[in-house]
């Protein structure tokens, strides 16, 4: 008897008896739940992986399921053989860190200045920014604007656009009003640091994580940004890599407009899908290898986010 | 308070207004980049917005070009496309609101109940991947998958016996093919807010509902939903504030020729007609109608919610 008092099914029996059932019944629902929005998450992440590495034949014709069938890397291959996908990926690379850069160093700076009590005019400057999260001219006057600056096909255009959101600008002052201590900005102060000094000195070290969710927040839009490039740039050389993959994974582009022969514009057909599972791969891959770098930061940067500026 | 700056000359201000600008100089020069941005981007584009009420000829300029006072707006109003546009914004985006709201609240509710914590940061990772994914590839794998030849999903149903379904084709799945993938995209990122808000949640609550006998789902329902009641309602305010701004990406990629008479929103048309088709002051017109809607929906709700229940944004 006493061997079997420590048996799972024992435990079980045990903790009915005092009355636990309900609370059972509730952790199995939980996890069960659980389990299946993990799975309906990760099943098209996974197919999409799995067909990116497949035979051809074996995608078009519907065999692959879950793991991938006579491994082979043809798909990645051929988009790395494509002479815009690259294009677009050097673009965009160039884009994201330009525009991430400049988009924290200008947040950054900015949000210190009014997360300082004693700037005259805190109230109006602040209502200023916060009235841009509400009211904007719209995509015709903001065009026009973008226009008579001369903007338009301009790589510029798709570095400066966004370079402050009033989101991301009202969360950073709201971390470094909280987090940098009031006593350290006047301790240096009274050692002679002027405030370009505490900008620099003091509460750019100590806000590491603050840093770290504006630069995901900005670089993820500069990565994924499709709609400036697609109202602003006309030249194709400008093009990030979002506008190629909308040709080639939404309008089915895949030639360069070059002669083609019939053997090889059946070969392209018949590995077109693996080309697509593998350029989905490859334009994701950045972004999502980032994320466990900056993972720990999430919590505390939209818990900031929550509260009210 | 933490990270006051007591300064000691934060006495009363009586060496005048001058005195004061110039003693914050650096600090100025530190906010001047947002400012001049803003103004230049945000503001300038405002005042532009009065084309609205002109005919626009770009050699002529927003003052030159000359002022028809309501035209554009009656046009619109009694264009035979406005009750479509309308009713295919607001439906789409309300459903979508409505639909997207709870499911990030009972992801968080779940992973907070989740006992296993390995479990729990496994599912809560997975959940946070579609996010860093973009529309285009989004778009791109909806269409992948439920291809009516050839794709993930109707493979599926034929092999189970099933007629093939062409989702893309009709109309009437645009819809949900909207909500479904934009739940499946953000659910995880914006269970965060709420898992924040659960870790919050005083424990003591917890201690004394389990003497008093109640179950996990009874302290479920009566501490933990209560706790996160005020940060749902602020977050559904904010959204509210966007109901006539419905993203225009993804609305545009997933729309084809079949289904424009569903898909066609606001968004859409004004990029359409104002830049491709170069109707600039008709469409201004368009932009600053939704505009002021979306204020006005926002205030209302932000009201309405301050009445109900004592939350509000401001």
């Amino acid at each position: 008897m006493q061997g079997h008092t420590h048996s799972p099914v024992n435990r079980l029996v045990h903790r009915i008896r005092q009355g636990e059932l309900p609370d059972l019944i509730f952790s199995l629902a939980i996890t069960l739940l659980l389990t299946l929005i993990g799975i309906v998450v990760l099943y098209p992440l996974l197919f999409v992986l799995s067909a990116s590495l497949s035979d051809p034949n074996a995608v078009n014709s519907g065999k692959v399921w879950l793991f991938p069938i006579g491994v082979q890397f043809g798909g990645y291959v051929r988009v790395f053989e494509s002479r815009w996908v690259m294009i677009g990926y050097r673009n965009s690379l160039s884009y994201m860190v330009t525009g991430t850069f400049l988009a924290v160093l200008v947040t950054f700076t900015g949000s210190y200045a009014l997360s300082r009590r004693d700037i005259v005019g805190r109230k109006v400057l602040t209502f200023f920014i916060v009235f841009t999260m509400w009211f904007n001219g719209g995509l015709i006057p903001t065009f026009l604007l973008v226009k008579s600056l001369g903007l338009v096909d301009s790589p510029l255009v798709l570095v400066i656009l966004g370079v402050v959101n009033a989101y991301n600008f009202i969360i950073c002052r709201t971390f470094i009003q909280n987090s940098i201590p009031g006593e350290l900005q006047e301790a240096a102060r009274i050692d002679g640091s002027s405030d370009f000094g505490l900008c620099w000195r003091i509460a750019f070290p100590l806000s590491g994580p603050i840093l770290a969710i504006l630069a995901l927040y900005y670089g993820l839009g500069h990565w994924n940004n499709y709609f400036s490039a697609l109202i602003y740039l006309n030249n194709r050389s400008l093009q990030p890599l979002q506008i190629f993959l909308r040709e080639i994974l939404l309008q089915d582009q895949f030639v360069d407009g070059s002669a083609i022969d019939l053997d090889s514009l059946q070969e392209l057909v018949r590995m077109t899908k693996i080309m697509k599972y593998s350029l989905i791969v490859i334009s994701s891959l950045p972004m999502i290898m980032l994320y466990p770098f900056l993972q720990r930061y999430f919590v505390q940067g939209i818990m900031i986010g929550s509260i009210k500026g | 308070m933490p990270g006051t700056l007591a300064r000691p000359d934060d006495r009363p201000r009586k060496r005048g207004l001058l005195a004061d600008l110039l003693r914050c100089w650096q600090l100025y020069v530190l906010v001047a980049p947002t400012i001049i941005y803003l103004f230049i981007f945000n503001y300038i584009p405002m005042y532009g917005m009065q084309i609205a009420f002109r005919d626009f000829i770009a050699n002529r300029g927003v003052w030159g070009s000359q002022w028809v006072g309501i035209k554009h707006f009656r046009y619109f109003f009694t264009s035979p496309q406005f009750a479509a546009l309308i009713g295919n914004t607001i439906k789409l985006s309300v459903y979508s609101l409505l639909w997207s709201f709870p499911f990030p609240i009972l992801l968080a509710l779940m992973l907070n109940e989740a006992r296993r914590l390995w479990f729990k940061k496994l599912i809560q990772n997975l959940t946070y991947i579609p996010y860093f994914i973009s529309v285009v590839v989004l778009v791109s794998m909806v269409n992948l998958f439920l291809a009516q030849g050839d794709g993930l999903i109707n493979q599926a149903i034929t092999a189970l016996g099933g007629q093939a379904i062409d989702f893309l084709g009709k109309e009437r799945y645009f819809r949900t093919i909207y909500i479904a993938s934009g739940v499946w995209q953000g659910m995880g990122w914006s269970s965060i807010i709420y898992l924040a808000a659960l870790s919050n949640v005083d424990i003591q609550l917890h201690e004394a509902a389990q003497i008093d006998g109640a179950t996990r789902l009874q302290r479920v329902w009566h501490i933990n939903i209560p706790c996160i009641l005020p940060t749902a309602i602020i977050l559904f305010i904010l959204s509210s504030g966007h109901i006539m701004t419905i993203g225009f990406e993804k609305v545009y990629l997933l729309q084809n020729t079949l289904n424009t008479a569903i898909s066609e929103v606001i968004s859409t048309y004004v990029y359409k007609t104002g830049l491709l088709n170069v109707k600039y002051s008709y469409t201004a017109a368009i932009g600053l109608f939704n505009n002021v809607i979306n204020i006005l929906i926002l205030l209302t709700v932000n009201k309405l919610s301050q009445k109900l229940s004592d939350i509000s944004l401001f």
